[in-house]
């Protein structure tokens, strides 16, 4: 898996805020960007791609970090 | 914000529209006479040896009968219960115990109501076997998978939903019904949503539906088991438990609700698919989810990109608007829907609009006018403008 360009933490956030978070710093980043989201909401598993999908942007998966889930996204547009 | 020209909005209240069918349609005009009129005939025990029992073993045998014609079964395969969740428990556990010696793996979809996997969860509780069917973006099944997994080795039973009760999707029930025939397997069929709206298609061995979806009273469910299927029910339940008078106001209300089905679903499903363009059209950042053809005439759902689902619905309640949803901050485990989840569409900002025999289509417009305005009012609220 590509290391993230930077990571955003989430933990703690209920949806919809960990997409929201996501959307501000994602269009702030280059394209080509990626970032890793730590969120511990059950949503976000499913609400991230789904983000990703509606918006073009590239979902790279899911991997754990520290117990935590942790979701790639790279900037593609 | 559009203003309805109604009295009751002049006073800011606005008129109450009513969009949660599939959660429990408004009680049917046929169910309201029937209730009363069995009430008044139908109190006595039907079991006793007298003349008031006799008459309401006559309206118990009358209400069984026309609800098996209308399920296309004969009578004596059809039981009563207090609702549509005990059917459902009861027919996943009685097939699976009288299947035992076939095995004991159960293969269902993703996306089946709470109590069938509820009940899926016990049997795995208990040493069973489940084997989850994955859907697609649309909530479908793909049959080929399914019939797949009811070849295996050890099958007892499948369960799949004849249609969705959150996204709406059809599934191929057809396709699977004749795999599980051929593999022997025993095909248990929620038809909770399709029941007195639309056709169930052939080739179920155990059918569960429930009233109140179909605008029967609240407490009666149904289960009918097809005569040679190997069913064991549990030996300390009670084989039929339903209130006799709700039982018949089920009947009579199916009955209606079946005779009117077809002229419905010509009258709600041109407004469904009015929703799903006009939602697409004037609402940003919307997914509209769920088949856009296979689908149930009267329900449709859809999602809202960076909306908290809670507050989208008291703002839609504000306005007087009754919809229910999928998002996790609605749900009272803080979970997404699994359905939504099972789908892999956005589970926040989610809208399920469920329509019965009472909404007009001046109430849809209505909704349809209000609606961009209301996700706007929310997205605002919550500073998220322009992402």
């Amino acid at each position: 898996m590509t290391e993230p360009d930077e990571v955003l933490d989430c933990r703690g956030q209920r949806c919809p805020l960990p997409v929201i978070t996501l959307a501000r710093r994602l269009g702030e980043l280059p394209v080509g960007a990626v970032l890793r989201v730590l969120a511990d909401d059950p949503a976000a598993a499913g609400d991230i791609p789904a983000w990703c999908r509606m918006r073009g942007q590239d979902y790279l998966g899911n991997v754990t970090v520290d117990g935590v889930a942790a979701f790639d996204v790279r900037r593609a547009v | 914000m559009p203003q309805s020209s109604s009295p009751s909005d002049q006073a800011g209240v606005p008129d109450s529209v009513y969009l949660d069918a599939a959660a429990a349609a408004p009680l049917h005009p046929a169910a309201r006479e029937a209730l009363g009129a069995a009430l008044e005939d139908g109190w006595a025990d039907p079991g006793k040896l007298y003349a008031q029992a006799r008459r309401a073993r006559q309206l118990l045998d009358a209400a069984r009968g026309a609800t098996a014609e209308v399920i296309g079964v004969r009578a004596e395969e059809l039981t009563f219960l207090a609702s549509g969740t005990d059917a459902c428990h009861r027919a996943v556990h009685g097939v699976l115990r009288g299947r035992q010696r076939a095995g004991r793996s159960l293969i269902h979809s993703t996306v089946e109501h709470s109590a069938i996997l509820h009940a899926a969860e016990s049997h795995r509780r208990s040493g069973g076997e489940v084997v989850p069917v994955p859907v697609d973006r649309f909530g479908q099944v793909n049959p080929d998978a399914f019939a797949a997994a009811v070849s295996a080795l050890g099958v007892a039973a499948a369960a799949l939903m004849s249609a969705n009760h959150e996204v709406g999707t059809l599934q191929p029930l057809g396709e699977v019904a004749a795999a599980c025939a051929a593999a022997g397997v025993p095909l248990i069929v929620d038809a909770a949503q399709s029941v007195g709206r639309a056709p169930v298609p052939e080739g179920w061995s155990v059918l569960v539906a429930s009233a109140h979806k179909w605008g029967g009273p609240a407490g009666v469910g149904l289960l009918a088991t097809r005569t040679g299927v190997r069913f064991a029910p549990d030996g300390a339940e009670r084989p039929e438990a339903v209130s006799l008078p709700l039982a018949v106001a089920a009947a009579a209300s199916l009955r209606a609700a079946a005779a009117e089905a077809d002229a419905e679903a010509a009258r709600l499903r041109p407004l469904v698919d009015r929703i799903r363009a006009v939602v697409a059209e004037t609402v940003p950042d919307v997914e509209v989810v769920g088949h856009p053809v296979n689908r149930l005439p009267h329900l449709v759902t859809f999602s809202c990109l960076y909306v908290d689902g809670e507050a989208l619905l008291h703002a839609l309640d504000r306005r007087g608007f009754a919809v229910s949803s999928g998002s996790s901050c609605t749900s009272s485990t803080l979970r997404p829907s699994h359905v939504l989840e099972a789908m892999g569409v956005l589970s926040h900002g989610n809208v399920r609009v469920s329509l019965h025999r009472g909404v007009t289509a001046q109430q849809v417009d209505r909704f349809l006018a209000e609606l961009p305005g209301i996700v706007a009012s929310v997205r605002a609220e919550a500073g998220v403008v322009g992402l």
